[in-house]
């Protein structure tokens, strides 16, 4: 690839601070650093409220950091970041519009014509497995179906970089298992750099090259963890039975649980505060 | 961090609001409460429908009989209608026609400009950050307390004399003398603050990831604000729509003073005040007068009225 690098995404003592409504100062993240590899797989993994889409807003020149620099392909990052594609938990689709004229839309964001953004968007709804619903409006189609309309609304611009933060966080177990094969599947076509935020760390491993486990209120990079298992994964309901795989996931369980117990227990505690800053 | 505040809000809305939805249709299903809703229905009705009658009665008829005679000898004619139309009767100038055309040529324009400006003005205040935002905002808000009726006078004198200090000219005098410019102007100003408010509380909860979803895309902020924004703020839009309608259709203050009353400019209520001072006893030409001014609103109420419900809806199946 011609331009392998522009997709190496490298955060550096980042932290961010956002102005409560009570006039106080939040520090959402604190000295966050860590590099993904142009087409790495990269899962954050980490309790509530630990900063994990601020970091992602940061990297989409959605936000600014307000230390720090987050840095896309070399560039320091101001503006919307080129090249980048989001996923939400939330399907980002408008209801009023088919699905394929939801898919097409990013071309069309782009600048591209109706017609070739159409066709490019019937190929893509190929690849995902949903042809012959072209005509059909988001509230028409399932869960499972809608995350797959997403996919290929993300993956159309051809992004260098995928931004996912938990995309199926809201499907049951099965349907996730599938799309997260599904996601492997496609990525393995155009391997573009993939930052993907979630809460699952069997998600997480089962995914990813690289699992970065952060701490909650400041949000901190906590340890880093590279997954050696090889390539291609297969299924991900398969992989969680090998023992690297077992013996990844106690490693960072470890490191992760005494987090989650942080944050359970303030949270539990008393009235939740985190949220509000975002 | 979004997320939490995402998820959780989620979670608990159900169980906060479900309780007293069922609450209120439960009290409002009851067989007594839906006698007492038709019984003010009715109430509710009847006068208008007074109106309606009387206006197409002859005459003579509405001379000597109360309307509810109708229904013992149904004469109905639209003589009435013609006569306030084109006549305006009894040799006093011409009928309500030009007035009527007038208050369209008024009303439509001071619907749409506010709404253009004040929802791009929602957008940017709610979605693009920057200095001074909220200052802004809250002096949006601060000037609803204002009563225009304390900026007639200022604004009148601004349309005809301009501004000066001393020699210097700060605004020229304009000429808009006769036409309906100031009058649209003066509406979409007064319009402002509550427009930007309203629009701005429904535009800043709208969805964070549809629209980050298109700025990541590539679309520029136009772009998010036209393909996005404006077709999922269209309830928003609809009900101000209908509101500003029906306040400048109905408004006799300020298209009196903008326009002087003068026949080429002055929309109907100026000029249906001047029929009641002058046929004060011929209640045919006035109910006549008063449907006229009343259908128009009440299209333009059932028309938009369903981008409304459907809004609603949506929004229902969806949370």
């Amino acid at each position: 690839m011609a331009d392998a690098n522009n997709g190496r995404i490298e955060i550096e003592g980042v932290t961010k601070r956002f102005l409560t409504p009570g006039g106080e100062v939040f520090t959402a993240i604190k000295d966050v650093s860590f590099t993904v590899e142009p087409g790495q797989f990269c899962a954050v993994v980490g309790p509530t409220g630990c900063g994990k889409s601020t970091t992602l807003g940061m990297v989409s020149g959605l936000d600014r950091p307000s230390e720090g620099t987050v840095k896309v392909g070399g560039k320091v990052v101001d503006g919307i970041t080129d090249g980048v594609s989001f996923m939400f938990q939330a399907d980002a689709l408008l209801p009023w519009k088919t699905v394929l004229a939801n898919v097409a839309l990013g071309p069309i964001f782009k600048g591209a014509s109706k017609a070739e953004a159409q066709a490019r968007a019937r190929d893509w709804l190929r690849r995902v497995g949903l042809t012959g619903f072209e005509d059909r409006y988001p509230h028409q189609l399932s869960g499972g179906m809608r995350k797959r309309v997403a996919m290929a609304a993300a993956l159309i611009n051809e992004p260098k970089i995928l931004m996912m933060d938990e995309p199926f966080g809201a499907l049951d177990v099965q349907t996730k298992a599938i799309m997260s094969n599904e996601l492997l599947g496609l990525w393995e076509q155009s391997r573009p750099a993939v930052l993907f935020i979630t809460h699952d760390l069997d998600e997480a491993v089962a995914l990813a090259d690289k699992v970065v486990v952060m701490t909650s209120s400041p949000g901190t990079v906590k340890a880093v963890y590279d997954i050696d298992l090889p390539r291609p994964r297969g299924s991900v309901q398969e992989i969680r039975f090998e023992p690297r795989f077992l013996e990844l996931q106690h490693q960072i369980w470890d490191t992760l649980r005494e987090e989650v117990e942080r944050a359970y227990a303030r949270t539990a505690g008393g009235p939740v505060t985190e949220g509000k800053a975002a | 961090m979004a997320m939490l505040t995402r998820t959780e809000r989620k979670r608990s809305e159900p169980a906060r609001t479900a309780p007293t939805r069922t609450g209120v249709r439960r009290a409002l299903s009851s067989p007594l409460s839906t006698v007492a809703v038709l019984l003010v229905t009715v109430v509710w009705t009847v006068p208008s429908l007074g109106l309606l009658v009387t206006s197409l009665r002859p005459e003579q008829d509405v001379a000597q009989t109360g309307w509810w005679d109708f229904f013992a000898h149904p004469h109905l004619t639209l003589a009435n209608y013609h006569d306030v139309l084109f006549n305006g009767g009894f040799g006093v100038s011409d009928g309500l026609m030009p007035y009527l055309v007038n208050s369209l040529a008024i009303t439509v324009p001071a619907t749409i400009f506010p709404i253009v400006l004040a929802s791009m003005a929602a957008y940017v205040l709610a979605w693009i950050p920057f200095k001074g935002s909220d200052t802004i905002f809250f002096v949006f808000f601060a000037l609803q307390v204002v009563p225009l009726q304390m900026a007639l006078v200022p604004l009148l004198q601004l349309f005809s004399g301009g501004a000066h200090i001393g020699s210097l000219t700060i605004f020229p005098a304009v000429g808009m003398g006769g036409s309906y410019a100031p009058v649209w102007i003066a509406h979409t100003m007064f319009a402002m603050p509550l427009a930007v408010f309203l629009l701005h509380n429904f535009i800043a909860q709208l969805p964070r990831d549809l629209i980050e979803a298109a700025r990541v895309d590539g679309a520029s902020h136009f772009r998010v604000f036209r393909s996005v924004v404006l077709p999922l703020a269209t309830p928003a839009l609809a009900s101000f729509a209908i509101f500003q309608f029906l306040w400048v259709w109905n408004d006799l203050l300020v298209g009196l003073t903008f326009t002087g009353g003068a026949p080429e400019s002055a929309p109907m209520p100026s000029r249906l005040a001047q029929l009641s001072g002058s046929f004060g006893d011929h209640w045919e030409i006035l109910t006549a007068g008063a449907f006229v001014s009343v259908v128009i609103p009440l299209v333009v109420f059932f028309s938009l009225q369903r981008y409304f419900v459907r809004g609603l809806l949506a929004g229902s199946v969806k949370g």
